[in-house]
């Protein structure tokens, strides 16, 4: 696995984890409970494809090897992805969808707030731009978390177990991480490196107005996606993600 | 989602001074109305405030009512400032 510079590495795990949370949502055309709810959820997956991509040209120019955002996103193997885990997983019911797009939410849009003050200036206005959509992404996302868990029997079971099964996977979010210790004192990414306590800040107040239980911290794994270590679910995602490019190379519009 | 309600829409857009019908959503809620309206029909910079009211609490003149309520407009041609004549200073009114 090749390792790039600490703020090469932070624009990957930006734009890999908004990609690949889109992607997700994406499967869900056709699919989703209701209309009016199947198109809210594709337009918060078209704000995250537009935010891969600001992260990623930034990305591949810094790399410099010739390669476009494009490139970068259908044609590197799972290893190379950087995403968060929690974003790659399976879409399940109504519940772990919205869950998954919270505890997503929950971490991304304060990292965002935070990158609005990098010192590096192309980073500091993708973040403002992105803060805008993302801050509709947190109250939606919010909302349903609160009214599926205080909501009937039913739904509340069902987003508690929703909660319990992926919880698994915020062990990401939830401590901090070597690379934002760098990023926090160098000021690309400053404050950053309280992310977590953000996070948790944001989980357990709307947990609590949701009437769910917040399950026990997870334990570390030796999984991770800003090392490119990946659960399967992902090689499934790129398998269909980067048919066209791989039968086809170079193929378009 | 069986029984959500049904919610008429009105979007403000950015030059509009009034908000005008668009469509309708259906919601749990009024909160949840809101957004999916947002959803649905601000995609593109099409407004600056939304309204929605639900569909059940607006009173609407019924369609067999019609020539009792507007045809009696058609022909008071005076009621309209037709007749006078407009100084030319006054251009376009």
């Amino acid at each position: 696995m090749k390792r790039f510079d600490d703020t090469t590495e932070l624009l990957l795990q930006l734009g890999d984890s908004a990609m690949i949370q889109a992607q997700r949502l994406c499967e869900l055309v056709g699919g989703a409970p209701a209309l009016e709810e199947e198109v809210a959820l594709m337009n918060v997956g078209l704000d995250l494809v537009g935010q891969a991509r600001n992260w990623l040209e930034y990305a591949a120019e810094r790399i410099g090897d010739g390669r476009t955002a494009d490139d970068l996103v259908f044609l590197r193997d799972q290893g190379e992805y950087r995403n968060l885990l929690i974003v790659e997983q399976p879409n399940g019911d109504f519940a772990m969808t919205m869950a998954k797009q919270f505890l997503f939410d929950a971490w991304h849009y304060p990292l965002l707030e935070k990158l609005c003050s990098s010192s590096d200036e192309k980073i500091a206005g993708i973040a403002a731009k992105s803060l805008k959509e993302s801050s509709y992404h947190i109250r939606r996302s919010s909302e349903w978390i609160k009214r599926l868990g205080d909501g009937t029997s039913e739904s509340h079971e069902r987003m508690q177990s929703a909660l319990d099964k992926i919880w698994h996977f915020t062990f990401e979010l939830a401590k901090p991480c070597e690379l934002f210790k760098t990023l926090d004192s160098s000021g690309i990414a400053p404050g950053v490196n309280d992310l977590c306590s953000d996070w948790h800040a944001i989980i357990s107040k709307t947990l609590t107005e949701a009437t769910l239980m917040q399950p026990e911290a997870a334990d570390n794994n030796y999984l991770s996606g800003a090392k490119g270590l990946h659960t399967e679910s992902l090689g499934f995602i790129l398998a269909e993600m980067q048919f066209l490019q791989r039968a086809y190379p170079n193929a378009c519009w | 989602m069986a029984d959500w309600t049904l919610f008429e829409v009105f979007i403000r857009s950015k030059h509009g001074l009034n908000h005008k019908h668009v469509g309708s959503v259906h919601a749990a809620d009024s909160e949840m109305a809101i957004e999916n309206a947002r959803d649905l029909y601000t995609r593109r910079n099409e407004g600056v405030s939304i309204w929605v009211v639900p569909s059940a609490s607006i009173t609407a003149t019924a369609t067999d009512e019609k020539e009792a309520l507007f045809d009696p407009s058609d022909d008071k041609i005076y009621r309209h400032a037709g007749f006078y004549k407009l100084p030319d200073e006054v251009g376009h009114m």
